[in-house]
């Protein structure tokens, strides 16, 4: 029954929250939304500071330009709606008007990945990090819960240049509420230390690796588990090391294999230390309709998935 | 101003145009020579701006929309002292600061533009910020009679006149030709007045080659309170090169040797009928 004791909270209520608690220490802090206030929590922050939230309405390209001439004004706008049109719709915007003239915008983009669940495949984004990457400039983030997605808003507005910042829908467990916890936008962490595979998660699938990690430790494999949070610039000293160490990579996010973390993490080992890597996301498909947990499950991106096919590649 | 140093000034920019274009062997030469006069218009007189501080705070702002006319403003902004006239020649070329299409380190440039339809939606950003900071400069912004026919042309109207954004305006340089051919032939956006007025803009349409109608336009365009204003400058493609005037063929064409000879030979033509104008 130690599950029940589990706290769970989806990183895009953590979003709305830290908006709202950061608001005072950052008064240029404003924060735009395309008609989905609701879902992706900037309604918290609206209710505190009505005068600092503009809604844009449907219509996402403009907003991703409004925000550009914001921040010329010495706002910094935290850019909110779901993953598939902050990303995906507005991508050109993003790249011209606030990638290409380095703008202190804020992109904050919840309902990421297939834990979207029932609205299915049109709304379930599987595509940011990898079309985030390729802007000049673009820092990436996908926080694993909800400390992580406090602590990257927080990093955000203390940071000068463009930022993206991948949220989840679904609730999902709180691992990095210890003692000493630290943040920093380029830093991954080694949450889990081993010596005959690693595995390098993002986002809430660093949770499912954990979860593997013990079902490998129970057949005498240790796994060491690296969190990565910045995608972009990514943390190469940690993955170079662990890979150095363990021999073997397997790369977790709710995201395509093309573009995203594995991709990333292959640049890396390549040009450094080829290894041999196993990259589990979705397998160049669209997802479907079906709860979150379901859909993790059938995507193989679960703890139990996430260990069988650590074992197969072992 | 008085209208004869404008219209020397406007002179002096298509010059520069000719020259850059002709210089880069690419650009676009017919819309930047039909924006020439507004662009003249707003360096040398209506915008609150200094050439020696050109990113002072309480500046007046100006987004150039349609991108692909950077001859045109940076022809008016090295005119205007931002930057020597002489550097003109470097346009396009690998190394030089004056990039393709406006990027925001050129000084002068307050917004990197080029890909139609975005420059608005910063302009009215910028609007915005202005008004939730108490801060008075106007911001401006020119879009292309073809460029309009992109969607986020009209969300961004949506929002500005929703917001009531009165230290916008829009200009849309009505030259009635696109690249692949009149804009009522292509995709009409005709009628431009009507929709910016359906979506809460005060509309002016206005002669966009005499100096008087601009004044007016832009002074109307000040006094508007309460909503945002567009406008429509009805202008000639080519301006002032004769056989550039009214040609699709010179949108985003470059002039060779023979070609420059004459059209520079049209603009010391009407250079000397402004000094006559002056001495007379």
């Amino acid at each position: 029954m130690a599950d029940q004791k589990i706290v769970k909270i989806a990183t895009r209520e953590s979003y709305g929250n830290a908006l709202k608690e950061l608001a005072e220490e950052f008064p240029d802090l404003v924060v735009l939304d395309a008609d989905l206030a609701a879902a992706t929590k900037t309604s918290i922050f609206r209710k505190a500071y009505p005068e600092r939230h503009i809604d844009c309405g449907i219509a996402e390209s403009n907003m991703m330009g409004v925000a550009a001439g914001l921040s010329l004004t010495g706002k910094i706008p935290f850019v909110s709606s779901f993953a598939m049109f902050a990303a995906g719709r507005a991508f050109e915007q993003v790249r011209n008007s606030i990638g290409y003239p380095h703008l202190n915008v804020k992109i904050g983009a919840t309902h990421a990945g297939i834990t979207v669940g029932e609205d299915g495949a049109t709304h379930q984004c599987n595509e940011d990090i990898a079309l985030m990457r390729t802007i000049p400039g673009m820092v990436v983030m996908c926080p694993a819960d909800d400390v992580e997605a406090k602590a990257a808003v927080r990093a955000a507005l203390e940071y000068e240049g463009p930022v993206f910042i991948r949220f989840g829908r679904a609730a999902v467990p709180v691992i990095n509420d210890k003692p000493g916890y630290k943040f920093e936008i380029g830093k991954g962490s080694v949450v889990r230390e081993g010596s005959d595979v690693t595995i390098v998660a993002t986002g809430i699938c660093v949770d499912s690796a954990l979860g593997a990690a013990e079902k490998l430790a129970a057949d005498g494999i240790s796994a060491e588990v690296v969190s990565i949070c910045t995608i972009k610039p990514l943390d190469e000293e940690i993955i170079i090391n662990s890979a150095k160490k363990t021999g073997k990579v397997v790369t977790v996010e709710e995201h395509s294999v093309i573009g995203g973390l594995g991709s990333a993490v292959c640049d890396c080992l390549s040009a450094n230390h080829p290894t041999l890597v196993k990259k589990l996301g979705m397998q160049d498909v669209f997802g479907e309709s079906g709860s979150a947990a379901a859909l993790v499950q059938k995507y193989g991106l679960d703890a139990e998935g996430v260990y069988k096919s650590v074992k197969e590649f072992m | 101003m008085n209208n004869l140093e404008l219209q020397k000034h406007a002179n002096d920019v298509r010059k520069g145009i000719v020259t850059a274009v002709h210089s880069a062997k690419a650009g676009h030469p017919g819309g930047s020579l039909s924006s020439a006069d507004l662009f003249t218009f707003l360096y040398f007189e209506e915008m609150n701006i200094d050439p020696q501080n050109p990113d002072k705070e309480d500046r007046d702002r100006f987004v150039l929309s349609k991108g692909h006319n950077a001859p045109g403003l940076y022809s008016a902004l090295a005119n205007r002292g931002f930057f020597p006239v002489e550097d003109l020649t470097t346009l396009r070329k690998l190394g030089s600061y004056l990039q393709g299409h406006p990027c925001i380190h050129i000084p002068g440039v307050d917004m990197s533009s080029g890909s139609l339809g975005q420059g608005i939606s910063a302009a009215a950003g910028m609007a915005l910020g202005a008004k939730m900071g108490g801060k008075s400069y106007r911001v401006y912004t020119l879009l292309g009679d073809g460029e309009i026919e992109e969607g986020q042309v009209w969300e961004a109207a949506m929002f500005a006149g929703f917001r009531k954004l009165d230290n916008l305006c829009v200009i849309v340089d009505n030259n009635n030709l696109q690249i692949d051919g009149p804009i009522d032939q292509v995709c009409s956006p005709y009628p431009i007045d009507k929709k910016f007025e359906a979506f809460n803009f005060h509309v002016i349409n206005a002669d966009a080659h005499d100096f008087d109608a601009l004044r007016a336009a832009f002074q109307e365009a000040r006094e508007t309170k309460g909503c945002p204003t567009c406008i429509v400058m009805h202008s000639l493609k080519g301006k002032g090169v004769s056989f550039m005037e009214n040609s699709i063929d010179w949108h985003g064409k470059a002039p060779n040797d023979e070609e420059y000879a004459v059209a520079m030979a049209d603009l010391e033509k009407i250079g000397a009928e402004l000094e006559k104008a002056g001495e007379a």
